[in-house]
């Protein structure tokens, strides 16, 4: 695995950055989850925090996209994204597929949306 | 090329925007598809190849407790494991992006299957035909999910041999398994794979194909 500034990260420091915490096995969010800044970063806000917050005005962002633009585990951005969620800071707009009653189960009128979508590529 | 190919854009951190196309304001749902293979498939090259933004790279770690747990001075070399993988995006209307994930297929990058797996809409399996052998598992994986998938040959450099119907032997795939050639460098091509995918689930949604299917 090439090094990145991540694996160079101090472990300790990442578990500093989630004051500890891991998430809620309830409430966790997608990869896929978009993320919408309600507030502008402020000062005394954690830096993390206030770069998530500039990331995400005007347009949502994944949270996948978060984590690789930030250059944090997908896990710690989530832990981080709750805790704005939390506060109001920002919204989520979770995928249809985290209401969809099975896995897998994605209905046919969204199938033929993602259709006409890729036929028109 | 493969699934650590890419960094994020430079500047990205620092920047405070979002490089390349940001997502339209009126996205509110986000579609996912998972693109499995052994290492060099092509994984990173389909996804580029049909994305509208370049590829980007993240991570994502697993630490396994009680390794080293009652030792302070071991906590940094607990057993970490952290895989990279690749995505991109292609948005289909106002409302409604698909994101595309490259998976590394090996066992043990396994607890990111089950991320990338959750909701995602199906799975395409990119072969190597000279290396065949390194999607065994990816595909006992994904038939214990119960993951509807479509196998696409990446013929880049194996001359178009082994035919089709050999690869479906090697590979024992069941005979409503969709299994095509494509070449993950060329946008149509790769296009034309997630279109056979998604009319596959279509056909697997529909109630004539559920009749089939259990008779």
């Amino acid at each position: 695995m090439t090094p990145r500034p991540l694996s160079r990260e101090d472990p300790d420091r990442l578990y500093t950055v989630t004051g500890g915490r891991s998430e809620a096995a309830d409430d966790t969010l997608d990869l896929v989850a978009l993320i919408v800044a309600e507030d502008e970063p402020a000062a005394g806000m954690q830096s993390e925090h206030a770069a998530i917050l500039r990331l995400c005005q005007g347009s949502p962002v994944a949270v996948v996209e978060l984590s690789s633009h930030l250059r944090l585990p997908v896990s710690v951005v989530k832990i981080l994204l709750l805790d704005l969620r939390d506060t109001g800071r920002v919204t989520v707009r979770h995928p249809s597929s985290a209401a969809a009653p099975a896995a897998h189960q994605a209905d046919l009128e969204t199938l033929k949306q993602v259709l006409v979508g890729l036929e028109s590529l | 090329m493969d699934s650590k190919a890419f960094d994020p854009p430079p500047g990205a951190r620092t920047g405070g925007q979002i490089a390349g196309t940001p997502l339209r304001r009126t996205v509110r749902d986000a579609l996912k598809i998972v693109i499995v293979g052994g290492f060099g498939a092509g994984k990173t090259t389909m996804v580029g190849s049909v994305s509208e933004i370049r590829p980007l790279s993240t991570e994502e770690t697993m630490t396994r407790a009680g390794i080293g747990i009652d030792d302070p001075g071991r906590v940094k070399t607990k057993n970490t494991t952290t895989v990279a993988f690749d995505f991109g995006r292609i948005s289909l209307d106002a409302h409604k992006v698909l994101y595309l994930f490259g998976a590394p297929g090996q066992e043990r990058f396994w607890f990111l299957w089950d991320q990338l797996f959750s909701g995602s809409l199906g799975a395409i399996v990119l072969v190597d035909t000279r290396r065949l052998e390194d999607c065994f598992y990816s595909l006992d994986r994904l038939e214990a999910h119960a993951m509807p998938f479509v196998v696409a040959v990446n013929r880049f450099g194996d001359g178009g041999r082994p035919t089709l119907d050999r690869v479906r032997d090697a590979l024992s795939l069941d005979e409503g398994i969709p299994l095509i050639d494509c070449d993950a460098r060329v946008r149509d091509s790769s296009k034309t794979v997630l279109v056979t995918l998604v009319r596959h689930l279509t056909r697997l949604r529909e109630p004539s194909a559920v009749q089939e299917a259990t008779s």
